[in-house]
């Protein structure tokens, strides 16, 4: 039987071949200002940021790039291909960011909708299929339906990124059985990306055995960033090693804690 | 007479000098090399060829970088 001690030396998170040490990635979008972007990401105990390609301002007017403040030795930088529509464009927007990265991981994203920033599956297999071939190590930004998560596997995808709930949207873990059906069926990882509101909704993600979750809103856009990034850690790490130690069984009735026998008459 | 031609960069146009190079067109720009990445009509120059790559009339150059994002 496993002791605590086991249970809390837990099995690396490696991704391709790549072992990370938290299992909690953070973005770099939306934060009111730098100094408090580095100091969450700081909190957060992230070693995987992600970050945006995007056209560099020639007119100066707007904040530099994110390199600037963050320094590419201590973080594993994760561009994205965020805001792409087409298969094609987020192919393009990965070989721009593998020009302008130091490695060939990329978040693969293809949005569908613009108003839920659902997935396009179909464009989705399609540019994992091509960068795969490319060498790149795609994580792949999915829904949480198991038969896509399967194919984005066989796809060559590094990892599988099924959604809590839609970016940005703070609204938790809402299929926590279809989370829990692709961590079961996948043998790449699986982590959940987008949807986690606050420390609560990271814990019971990482309740469902999923080797790890990405976030970005619910740290800029809490009260304190800060703060909340230390929640973040602390619930992933709980949640996690509450999966590991295995909860109780859940029953329709109360069993009683204390003995029946002994009781005063 | 005409020393200028007309290309798009970012998506902006611009008046360049004819003859320049995409290693020219940074230092115009006052951009490190080392910061941004080139892509010309939809191909991408690494570093070391920027300074062999010409622009002509009607060429199209994407500067980019990383941002903040999720």
């Amino acid at each position: 039987m496993a002791t605590a001690v086991d249970t809390l030396r837990d099995t690396p998170f490696t991704i391709s071949g790549r072992t990370f040490h938290s299992r909690l990635m953070v973005g770099t979008g939306k934060y009111r200002d730098n100094d408090t972007m580095v100091r969450a990401i700081e909190a957060s105990g992230a070693e995987i940021v992600t970050v945006a390609v995007r056209r560099v301002d020639l007119d100066r007017t707007r904040e530099t790039g994110v390199l600037y403040h963050l320094d590419p030795k201590r973080y594993f930088l994760l561009a994205n291909t965020a805001g792409c529509a087409t298969a094609e464009d987020a192919v393009r927007y990965a070989r721009l960011a593998r020009e302008a990265g130091f490695n060939e991981f990329i978040k693969l994203e293809v949005i569908g909708d613009q108003e839920t920033l659902l997935p396009d599956v179909q464009g989705l297999l399609e540019a994992a299929k091509i960068l795969a071939k490319d060498g790149f190590r795609v994580l792949a930004y999915t829904n949480e339906d198991l038969v896509t998560a399967l194919r984005l596997e066989d796809a060559g995808c590094a990892a599988v990124m099924p959604l809590a709930s839609p970016i940005g949207s703070g609204l938790g873990l809402l299929n926590p059985h279809s989370v829990r059906t692709i961590k079961r069926r996948l043998h790449v990882p699986v982590v959940v990306d987008a949807g986690v509101g606050t420390a609560s909704d990271a814990c019971l993600t990482m309740e469902q055995g999923v080797d790890g979750i990405l976030m970005n809103t619910a740290l800029a856009a809490a009260h304190d960033p800060v703060a909340m990034a230390h929640a973040m850690r602390l619930a992933v790490e709980a949640g996690r090693t509450a999966y590991l130690a295995g909860r109780m069984p859940r029953r329709e009735v109360a069993v009683p804690s204390s003995p029946l026998e002994g009781m005063l008459d | 007479m005409n020393d200028t031609i007309d290309i798009t960069v970012n998506g902006q146009l611009r008046a360049v000098s004819k003859g320049v190079t995409l290693l020219e067109l940074l230092g115009a720009l006052e951009l490190d090399p080392r910061a941004v990445v080139v892509e010309h009509n939809r191909t991408i120059v690494r570093r070391p060829a920027l300074g062999d790559v010409r622009i002509a009339p009607g060429d199209a150059v994407e500067l980019v970088h990383f941002v903040g994002g999720g």
